[in-house]
């Protein structure tokens, strides 16, 4: 997923020009663009404007007020957020370790032709059929549970786990969550360079030498901006969470979800200014990933 | 330092097998077990006479192929036009394409749910009802295709030489119509069939439109029979499986040897 990097590519710099006046050029883009503003942008925009208004109508800003001071919206903020904290991290160290084992770890080149195919199909295999998934593995009749309590005796239950909590929740997320690390992170891998290497080498640089100055700083922006791409990955999730617990667990999106289906906040407004806070978390990570990319595209291609 | 790292490279390795395959196998077992104390097909045989079955799978169906339609109209010729006459316009296409990233599908829905369902009026009379029409989930699914779509056009634009191709045909006497169809389509056939397939994946199993815009799909079916049986969602959950196995797979085998067919994950 390479982000606007900027390319002065491919050269075809042909007609249009960098005229100043208008350029009918831009007619071939009208479709496009109009699907964009009606389907895209109006919405985001009626949001925007709906988180203003007062459950009577008229003009208020304490719907947004009320974002940062009404306790069962900061709980649902806290959950998502944690949610998301938890597993970018988790899945971007795993996601890393991994790729770094099956790109120069020494294993034979087919096992990470099949890990990386792997990984395609895994961050695509989520929703629904995930929490299916993940019910039937530690689940209350759940293969691990069942196993784990017919061969140490162990009930997971019993000691007051339930899958069915923010811990819980997070590992199924993983599922999806590191083979993107993986999937981004291996070709970053490729890109080091064995020179770097020998020079750092030549000059009589240890390995732990070459890791601390040269391959990590390279591999840091990319790591991190996959980091946050992981975030909003999970923080914008909402059918796995859905199928996993129902409202059990009460993430930003499950709340807006149920706001949608019936107005279970009596007040449309803060129902709005509930995704307006998403949208504007979601943007600020974006960002971030963006200039990390833009960082991370000069060293590694 | 060979013999080492690779120990601990398997170990990691090894890790990660476990992750991907326990709850797929945990999956499967599972499914298996409708009938007490014997393993069989059961929960499939169940699964797969539910008429609704095959009616939310044809559904998912019709979106997907709707959504492909309309995301390849949308996106090819912009992507080409921005080629050929518009590489300063790449900024804001690429910035458009990575909305989903940005506003998540629930916030999309919520947004377009509220507009489109009646709030956009002048003079108190509600202009532009969409909300009975499957324009909004479709419109949905198509923005939601945009990243994967737009990037392996734009992979795929990339390793031809858009501008020599369009000279030649167009000296050749050729009109937009049959440039497009007949020399950058046949082209672009690699890049298309991946973001297609990706696409196609997203669609069949996606829940958060379809469940909220309360339109019938196979995301939904799969979690109401969740909340109604046992045994049978985890059949649903290997069948869903193996469609997504089947479409990357596909994307794998159709882009072997073509550059950039890497694709990233889906709606969540």
């Amino acid at each position: 997923m390479s982000v606007a990097r900027g390319q002065p590519s491919s050269g075809s710099k042909a007609g249009g020009g960098p005229s100043k006046r208008f350029s009918w050029d831009w007619v071939g883009l009208a479709p496009f663009f109009a699907f964009a503003i009606m389907f895209l942008f109006l919405p985001s925009v009626s949001i925007f404007i709906r988180s203003f208004e007062a459950p009577g109508g008229g003009f208020t800003i304490s719907n947004l007020v009320a974002l940062v001071t009404q306790r069962d919206l900061i709980n649902a903020y806290k959950t998502s957020l944690s949610i998301s904290l938890i597993t970018a991290t988790g899945g971007a160290i795993f996601g890393f370790l991994l790729a770094y084992a099956i790109v120069l770890g020494g294993l034979p080149p087919a096992l990470r032709t099949f890990m990386t195919t792997f990984s395609g199909v895994a961050s695509n295999f989520a929703g629904v059929p995930l929490a299916f998934a993940f019910i039937a593995t530690m689940g209350n009749a759940g293969l691990v549970t069942r196993w784990l309590e017919s061969a140490l005796g162990l009930d997971i239950h019993a000691r007051g786990f339930t899958i069915y909590s923010i811990w819980g929740l997070s590992i199924v997320y993983m599922y999806f969550q590191f083979p993107l690390m993986v999937l981004i992170m291996a070709p970053a891998l490729d890109g080091l360079r064995r020179e770097w290497k020998e020079a750092c080498q030549n000059l009589g640089g240890t390995n732990w030498h070459y890791w601390r100055h040269v391959a990590f700083p390279i591999l840091l922006p990319s790591l991190l901006g996959t980091t946050i791409l992981l975030f909003g990955n999970a923080f914008g999730a909402y059918a796995t969470a859905y199928a996993f617990s129902g409202s059990f667990i009460n993430l930003v999106t499950i709340v807006i979800g149920a706001q949608i289906q019936g107005d279970v906040l009596y007040n449309p407004g803060l129902g709005n200014a509930l995704a307006l806070g998403m949208i504007i978390i979601m943007s600020l990570s974006m960002s971030a990933y963006i200039y990390l990319q833009r960082l991370s595209a000069r060293w590694v291609r | 330092m060979k013999k080492s790292s690779s120990v601990w490279a398997w170990f990691i390795f090894l890790i990660g097998i476990i992750y991907f395959f326990l709850p797929l196998f945990a999956t499967f077992e599972f499914s298996m077990r409708m009938i007490k104390d014997t393993y069989s097909f059961e929960a499939y045989r169940v699964a797969f006479t539910d008429p609704r079955f095959f009616l939310s799978f044809g559904y998912s169906l019709l979106w997907g192929i709707l959504t492909i339609f309309v995301s390849l109209l949308l996106v090819v010729p912009t992507a080409y036009w921005v080629h050929w006459r518009m590489q300063r316009a790449r900024p804001f296409v690429e910035f458009v394409t990575l909305m989903p990233f940005v506003v998540p599908a629930v916030v999309l829905v919520f947004g377009m749910s509220s507009l489109y369902g009646g709030a956009l009026k002048i003079g108190g009379f509600p202009i532009l009802v969409l909300t009975p029409t499957p324009i909004l989930l479709i419109a949905g699914y198509v923005v939601l295709s945009f990243p994967y779509m737009y990037r392996a056009v734009d992979t795929g634009l990339r390793a031809i030489d858009v501008r020599t191709l369009t000279e030649a045909a167009l000296s050749l006497g050729a009109g937009w119509r049959v440039i497009l169809t007949q020399v950058i389509f046949p082209n672009l056939r690699v890049a298309i069939l991946s973001g297609v397939f990706l696409t196609f994946a997203i669609v069949m199993g996606e829940f958060t439109f379809a469940s909220l815009l309360v339109w019938p799909a196979f995301g939904p079916y799969m979690e109401e029979i969740g909340a109604m049986r046992a045994y049978t969602p985890q059949a649903l959950s290997v069948v869903s499986f193996i469609l997504t196995w089947a479409s990357i797979g596909l994307i794998n085998w159709v882009g072997r040897g073509a550059p950039g067919s890497q694709q990233v994950a889906g709606a969540h």
